[in-house]
């Protein structure tokens, strides 16, 4: 066989086995957010299906391949279709871009099915095409609560898209590079770059809430207001691929923060003082990093209601992306004049203004959104637009 | 301090996350009701305190519960009692008494409107079944000393097991239910 060949043989298997593994870890993550949530609400949880639960994703699965799949009248027939398939396609892609190991530690092979120099670009790019599979399903759908659902989701991705690249900028400056090896090489040398870009990753971490559609800013699906937005007329497995898709983007948004922030693959150092070689195991710090980070989306989705609209626009122009544009400003202030000084301006401007923020959030919030009675104005109608 | 409270909530949410649930598995586990939960009816029967009035049920057959009843759930016929064995204490008793338990709201009215202390609301409320028909209890489904919903005791007697009933009441079952236990 010729060697191009095997290589690609080999990047083949690697893809379906990505697929496969985020695939079940969705199914999973079904079972173990239902669990949480309900632990969360003093509730037991699915335990019906096999031992403890454990086949409910299984039979989930039996269920929405084998449901009626639904031709809506209304709707546009090729669209409607390919719209799922857009959301999970785009999903499915962006974490092959992922270094989950040292180069050559997967069986000889590199742990990664592509290792492009502009990955994160091309991560960022992947992940906001995904958004048209849900505001294509809104539209297709020819239904009024998809529409709206999926043009919320159009205008909350475009806000917080801003935000997200931006609190990436600073990143990318400082270690002067956009692939993910070379960043996960940088914070081997440097340490985690949360320590560094703590304002950076706070930004990060509350537009990836955005990003995925999850609770407090699930506005698109929102249950109560649109029934379930985009999702409303999709039914059995494309209903499954939208799910899926949101699921994926999930666990891809953890390994983005764990690999830009907490140092990727590689483990703590100091444990290597404990066992010799640990923190250079392949696989196992990403996954334990993608599960607490997986975690914390299901403690935020326990805990937080939804934010109101307005809100939401308000709170993605006004204070994320000030707050990350200040971050990228800092940062490039930062290597222009006191890169000499070494690493620890970052750490404390960091901490500064995270701790600012958190202490002035209650005096912050005013300034943008003003509590009291609205004024009318002289005909005695009500400004148009909001605000 | 607005991140601050959301901080609280968050910990909130997880020191729940390590409390045992409230969550009674009911099917395996009983339910606990408390002694005032209406729920199936129970025809009683005198104490046995007075001579000559032991054992025998309260009902005379006066269908004030069938007039008292807001969803017409309660039919009753009366017949006039055989002096050499009574079967109420009165001059008539009950010859027909049903419930149909699919009109019944489970108010508690007929209770209220019993001149005797007759029909008496008890806890039971297993009482799913397949057919119409089945949910219509006669006098002998309701009667005290019958343990169990109809089919309840069709299950039982198809498995040959004594019934078992889904929950305890709390305390026991309040005084009106004479000699009727929830076991």
């Amino acid at each position: 066989m010729p060697h191009w060949l095997v290589e690609f043989i080999i990047v083949l298997l690697k893809a379906v086995g990505v697929a496969f593994a985020l695939l079940t870890t969705f199914a999973y993550m079904t079972l173990v957010e239902r669990r949480l949530l309900a632990r969360m609400q003093i509730r037991i949880g699915p335990n019906r299906v096999g031992p403890s639960g454990l086949l409910q994703p299984l039979a989930d699965a039996i269920k929405s391949i084998f449901k009626e799949d639904l031709r809506i009248t209304m709707s546009d027939k090729l669209v409607y279709t390919l719209a799922p398939l857009i959301a999970i396609t785009c999903a499915l892609s962006t974490f092959g871009g992922l270094p989950a190991g040292p180069p050559n530690s997967f069986f000889g092979a590199n742990p990664w099915v592509y290792s492009l120099d502009v990955g994160v670009l091309v991560l960022l790019a992947l992940t906001s095409m995904g958004v048209y599979g849900i505001f294509l399903g809104g539209w297709a759908s020819g239904s009024k609560y998809p529409l709206l659902g999926g043009l919320r989701s159009a205008a909350q991705i475009i806000s917080y898209e801003l935000g997200m690249g931006l609190s990436l900028l600073g990143l990318l400056m400082l270690v002067g590079s956009t692939s993910f090896r070379a960043i996960v090489g940088w914070q081997g040398d440097h340490g985690p770059l949360v320590l560094f870009q703590l304002l950076g990753f706070v930004t990060f971490f509350v537009s990836s809430f955005a990003e995925t559609n999850r609770t407090p800013f699930d506005l698109p699906e929102a249950e109560q207001e649109l029934v379930a937005g985009y999702l409303t007329e999709y039914s059995a497995i494309k209903w499954a691929l939208f799910q899926m898709a949101e699921y994926v983007n999930m666990i891809t948004a953890s390994a983005l923060m764990a690999t830009l922030f907490f140092g990727g693959y590689k483990g703590p150092q100091f444990l290597d003082a404990v066992i010799p070689g640990i923190s250079e195991w392949p696989f196992i710090w990403l996954i334990l990093k993608i599960a607490v980070f997986l975690f914390i989306f299901i403690w935020a989705r326990a805990t937080l209601p939804r934010l109101r609209y307005d809100q939401l626009m308000r709170f993605g122009w006004k204070l994320l992306f000030p707050l990350a544009l200040f971050n990228t400003m800092f940062t490039a202030f930062y290597l222009a004049y006191l890169k000499g000084l070494g690493l620890w301006p970052l750490g404390v401007v960091g901490l500064v203004s995270v701790v600012v923020l958190i202490a002035a959030s209650d005096r912050v919030r005013p300034l943008w959104n003003r509590p009291g009675v609205r004024v009318l104005d002289e005909q005695g109608s009500k400004p148009i637009g909001g605000d | 301090m607005g991140v601050l409270e959301i901080g609280k909530g968050m910990g909130v949410t997880l020191s729940k996350l390590f409390q045992k649930p409230v969550t009674v598995s009911y099917p395996e586990q009983r339910a606990t009701l408390q002694p005032r939960f209406r729920g199936r009816h129970v025809l009683t029967r005198h104490p046995g305190n007075k001579p000559g009035e032991q054992g025998l049920e309260k009902c005379i057959g006066c269908s004030l519960c069938a007039a008292a009843c807001p969803a017409y759930a309660i039919y009753v016929e009366a017949a006039e009692n055989d002096p050499a064995h009574p079967t109420s204490p009165g001059e008539r008793y009950a010859s027909v008494y049903e419930i149909n338990m699919l009109r019944c709201i489970f108010c508690g009215m007929c209770e209220e409107a019993c001149p005797t202390g007759a029909v008496v609301m008890g806890n039971e409320f297993e009482m799913a079944d397949y057919r119409y028909r089945d949910f219509v209890y006669a006098k002998e489904d309701m009667l005290v000393g019958v343990n169990g919903s109809v089919p309840q005791r069709r299950e039982a007697a198809q498995k040959g097991k004594p019934v078992r009933l889904g929950f305890t009441v709390e305390g026991g079952p309040r005084k009106e239910l004479e000699g009727v236990k929830y076991e």
